[in-house]
């Protein structure tokens, strides 16, 4: 089986965020960039797919900071088969539309059985990617899935609801799934093994349509979220803390 | 084009979603802006008593049996089709399994700018505002959809799902596409296993994040739940880890809590989050980022190392 997995380079929000001088978007050079955190999960459950099923695992995505060789070649150590890069005169932000089109162009191309991706991103303002990604492909899409298996023609499906309710479905293939979480935890990949790739592996380079372009959305302004209200900070060191935590308890007969 | 909003309703088990309710309450108000109906639209089977749940100012109801429980590929060619026949100005979908799986998608098929996250929606001399909350709950980004007609998906609790229910009568309509041939088959529902601890039904929860590191350090928050007489429960990456079961994840994909206390350790407030904790009574939060967005919702905060103040709460209540 033929397997792709799209993903999405994204700004960290670990740190704390910069805004842009005119406050309409990141100041993206300040900003690290880190996969999004899904696509981990779709990569794992990719090899795992790959592993019950057969077949072979492709990791494609658009190289908005130029830094996504590190991303592809721990994808590699992780058992991913192949890597490909989408190349250009890029800068980021690069919108989702943008990201979908161009990551259909390039997977269109690898004739793939099966498309896993995140199930949204940090930064997808205008939307997920792989509910488009199944638009451009004219393939069917299933979202917020949480387990994998694949046999003959088809794959089967978990979708979460809310409370822990989840139903199954039984997809046709060629298809996209969004993957929430994969069915483990998403395996580590030894530093000497990502080394290794970072010598050895070969990255396919795909030149971006820079001719396209997406304005669906203006986007006048961003802030930090203004709030209705904002925490009563304790000060003082752990101690202090802790003591000023178990005296509110005990004003309100919690202990 | 029309002024019309469609809003795609969503239920479970036979129960209307509140998100249904809540985006009717704001479509009603945009549209009367604009001077269009605020429609909803509920698909199913057998719902049609549900169907008539809305105070929308029309209600239309598609009746298939392959619409019985939610199908993104039935779903999805029912709404283009609809949004074919009656070229809405906005199509609301909710932030949530069920729409996000539709949103994007119709924003590609049939070439309408998507707003995603959407937790406000304005009128401002005709144009349609979207405010989204992006970065895990860090930004707010303002976004005008140019064109004619927008998408947007709206996040759970952003708007009261009062005003959207009511009583309109709904017209029941055959299936507009056909829904022969699917490639997406629904197969079952499967329910969550009983057994752990109920936390829906705990007075006093301390919950934890990723901020905890490792399995190995789980220990010490058991330790201070027992201390505090709490139970644990926890955000969603320590029960995709396997470090606690799923049956104590808070949020968006695990349960709603309401409780007396919820002590939050290492948990960064992602939306996803809040939507399961955030009307709880007492909430303190711990984190060592001072920007973490939970402090906006927490009621009290310190911006400390979660291991230093469990130790020393621990300590002080020995
Ligand atoms: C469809 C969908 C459904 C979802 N459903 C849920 C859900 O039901 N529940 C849920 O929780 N999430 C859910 N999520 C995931 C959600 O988006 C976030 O990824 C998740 O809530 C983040 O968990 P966290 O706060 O523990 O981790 P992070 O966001 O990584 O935050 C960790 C925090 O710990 C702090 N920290 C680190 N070290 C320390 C220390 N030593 N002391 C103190 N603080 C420290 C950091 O500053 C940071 O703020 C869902 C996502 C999707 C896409």
């Amino acid at each position: 089986m033929n397997i792709v997995v799209a993903i999405k380079h994204v700004p960290s929000t670990a740190d704390e965020l910069e805004l842009n001088d005119d406050g309409t978007n990141l100041d993206f050079d300040e900003v690290d960039f880190v996969l999004n955190e899904f696509d981990e999960h779709a990569i794992e459950q990719a090899v795992l797919v790959k592993e019950a099923a057969g077949g072979e695992v492709t990791v494609v995505g658009v190289d908005v900071i130029e830094e996504l060789d590190g991303v592809l070649h721990t994808a590699l150590a992780k058992g991913a088969d192949k890597a490909a890069k989408i190349v250009g005169d890029i800068e980021p932000p690069i919108n989702s539309h943008t990201h979908a089109r161009w990551l259909a162009d390039a997977i269109g191309e690898m004739g793939p059985d099966l498309v896993l991706t995140g199930v949204q991103a940090v930064d997808d303002l205008d939307g997920q990617i792989g509910p488009m990604l199944a638009a451009h492909l004219d393939m069917p899409y299933v979202g917020v899935v949480t387990g994998v298996s694949a046999s003959n023609g088809s794959v089967t499906v978990h979708k979460e609801y809310p409370g822990g309710v989840m139903a199954e479905f039984e997809v046709s293939l060629p298809a996209v799934i969004g993957v929430q979480a994969a069915e483990k935890p998403p395996r580590y990949a030894p530093i000497s093994k990502i080394r290794q790739m970072a010598k050895s592996a070969e990255i396919e380079e795909i030149d971006a349509d820079e001719d396209f372009e997406y304005e669906g959305c203006e986007l006048r302004q961003m802030a930090k979220p203004v709030s209705a209200g904002h925490a009563e900070m304790l000060e003082g060191d752990a101690e202090e803390v802790a003591e000023k935590i178990i005296a509110l308890l005990e004003d309100r007969g919690l202990l | 084009m029309s002024n019309d909003i469609l809003v795609i309703a969503e239920h479970l088990g036979g129960k209307v979603a509140d998100i249904s309710y809540e985006m009717v309450g704001k479509a009603k108000e945009l549209a009367a802006a604009w001077g269009g109906q605020a429609i909803a639209v509920m698909l199913g089977s057998g719902m049609a008593e549900q169907a008539g749940t809305f105070a929308s100012d029309a209600t239309l109801y598609v009746d298939d049996p392959a619409l019985a429980e939610f199908n993104p590929e039935a779903y999805g060619r029912v709404v283009a089709a609809l949004v074919e026949e009656k070229s809405p100005r906005l199509v609301m979908f909710g932030s949530t399994s069920v729409g996000m799986d539709l949103a994007a998608w119709l924003s590609v098929k049939k070439d309408m700018p998507c707003v995603a996250y959407v937790n406000d929606l304005t009128v401002e001399d005709g144009e349609l505002v979207a405010t989204a909350q992006i970065y895990g709950g860090k930004m707010a980004a303002q976004c005008v959809p140019q064109g004619d007609a927008a998408v947007v998906s709206v996040m759970a609790g952003a708007f009261p799902a009062d005003a959207g229910r009511g009583s309109t009568a709904a017209e029941q309509i055959a299936s507009p596409a056909d829904l022969s041939d699917l490639k997406v088959r629904f197969v079952q529902m499967i329910m969550p296993e009983a057994g752990d601890v109920d936390i829906t039904a705990e007075e006093k929860l301390v919950a934890i994040g990723r901020g905890i590191g490792s399995e190995d350090n789980i220990e010490l928050a058991q330790e201070l739940a027992e201390a505090l007489g709490a139970e644990l429960a926890a955000s969603r990456p320590i029960t995709d880890a396997g470090w606690l079961p799923k049956t104590r994840q808070v949020g968006k994909s695990g349960v709603t809590v309401k409780p007396k206390l919820y002590l939050m350790l290492g948990i960064s407030g992602a939306p996803e989050h809040l939507e399961g904790m955030k009307d709880a009574e007492l909430i303190i939060a711990i984190n060592t980022d001072e920007n973490a967005p939970i402090f906006d919702v927490a009621h009290y905060g310190a911006t400390q190392d979660l291991f230093d103040v469990a130790e020393a709460m621990l300590e002080a209540l020995e």
